[in-house]
């Protein structure tokens, strides 16, 4: 592998002649660790899902004959007396900016082998992933219980509301909850040595699955919150 | 090269790409709580989240430093997403078009 940069380094590395390097002739094509570059397809693919949802909720919505929900509303909270809308999404949204800065913390000090703040930074992001499932949780609950909402029927107007709204914050969730149990394997891995041999690739990998779970909710928020 | 070694920047870069998330956020936040609708409502609410989207992708992600051929593999995929899109659309305001004369609304 050291021999194949030493060659790269003396053909045009940059813009379009470095694509066409890097895919040519009979050697490595990515230049990463293959678990990083199978994360990436990985990530890749659960684009297609989520922007799969996405356009099926659009559709849905553009087409729907009778009223929507007004999500400013549905999600607003009522605080000692003062009714603030969207409050509960907004405290989310923080929570999980606030997570994605740690994990880029993490994979920093990480690199700089320094185990015990990358482990310490690893689990307040899996910490603060849980609270967002919390919240999550919650806020179904409100949705299920207070206002009788449900996939198939939605009081409050459109029914394909229910359906689009179960259907992707579920799977968002589902992906805080699985990327929270990913971060709290790796976080005790690193606290114990476990790569101070392999390297802390790992760290880089697992927050690349993080950032990108806070990515599907930007896109959540403003197309399904803030529509 | 740097993708052998790791991704390693300095962390103030990471400091103030947060910091900037939680500003736009708050932003887009203020778009519904002062109530803005119609077109500003979308073109802001649009604005900060390719904003939002491009600073985690490009920094917290790395993405800025990789090299051109992992940016044209994640690049180029989804535009078949953009295509889809568009299709989508026109097929919602059809069956919207189609529901109000068969409702007579």
């Amino acid at each position: 592998m050291s021999a194949n940069m030493q060659e790269k380094e003396e053909i045009n590395n940059d813009g379009w002649d470095g694509v066409v390097n890097d895919w040519a002739s009979d050697r490595q094509t990515f230049d990463m660790p293959w678990g990083k570059l199978m994360m990436w397809i990985f990530l890749l693919s659960d684009t297609f899902i989520f922007s799969i949802f996405l356009t099926g909720y659009m559709t849905v919505r553009m087409s729907a004959v009778a009223d929507w929900p007004n999500s400013s509303e549905v999600f607003a909270l009522t605080i000692a007396g003062q009714h603030i809308p969207l409050l509960l999404i907004a405290i989310m949204t923080f929570i999980l900016i606030t997570s994605s800065g740690t994990m880029a913390m993490a994979v920093n000090f990480a690199y700089q082998g320094k185990r015990r703040t990358t482990f310490l930074l690893m689990l307040s992001t899996a910490l603060l992933g849980a609270s967002f499932v919390g919240m999550q949780a919650f806020e179904w609950t409100k949705l299920i219980v207070d206002e009788g909402v449900r996939p198939w029927s939605n009081p409050m107007g459109a029914a394909q509301f229910g359906a689009s709204f179960f259907m992707i914050t579920g799977f968002h969730g589902l992906h805080v909850t699985a990327g929270v149990i990913y971060l709290l394997v790796i976080a005790n891995r690193v606290r114990r040595g476990y790569y101070e041999e392999k390297g802390y690739h790992i760290v880089e990998i697992t927050g690349l699955y993080w950032h990108f779970v806070d990515l599907v909710w930007v896109f959540i928020f403003a197309l399904f919150y803030l529509w | 090269m740097s993708q052998a070694v790791g991704q390693h920047h300095p962390i103030s870069v990471y400091l103030k790409v947060w910091a900037l998330l939680f500003v736009l956020s708050t932003m887009s936040y203020l778009v519904d709580y002062f109530h803005f609708q119609g077109y500003l409502r979308w073109t802001l609410v649009l604005i900060f989240m390719f904003l939002k989207a491009g600073l985690i992708v490009s920094i917290f992600m790395h993405i800025a430093w990789e090299r051109l051929a992992v940016i044209y593999l994640l690049a180029i995929p989804p535009l078949a997403i953009v295509v889809l899109i568009i299709l989508m659309s026109m097929e919602s305001d059809y069956t919207f078009f189609t529901r109000n004369l068969f409702f007579g609304i």
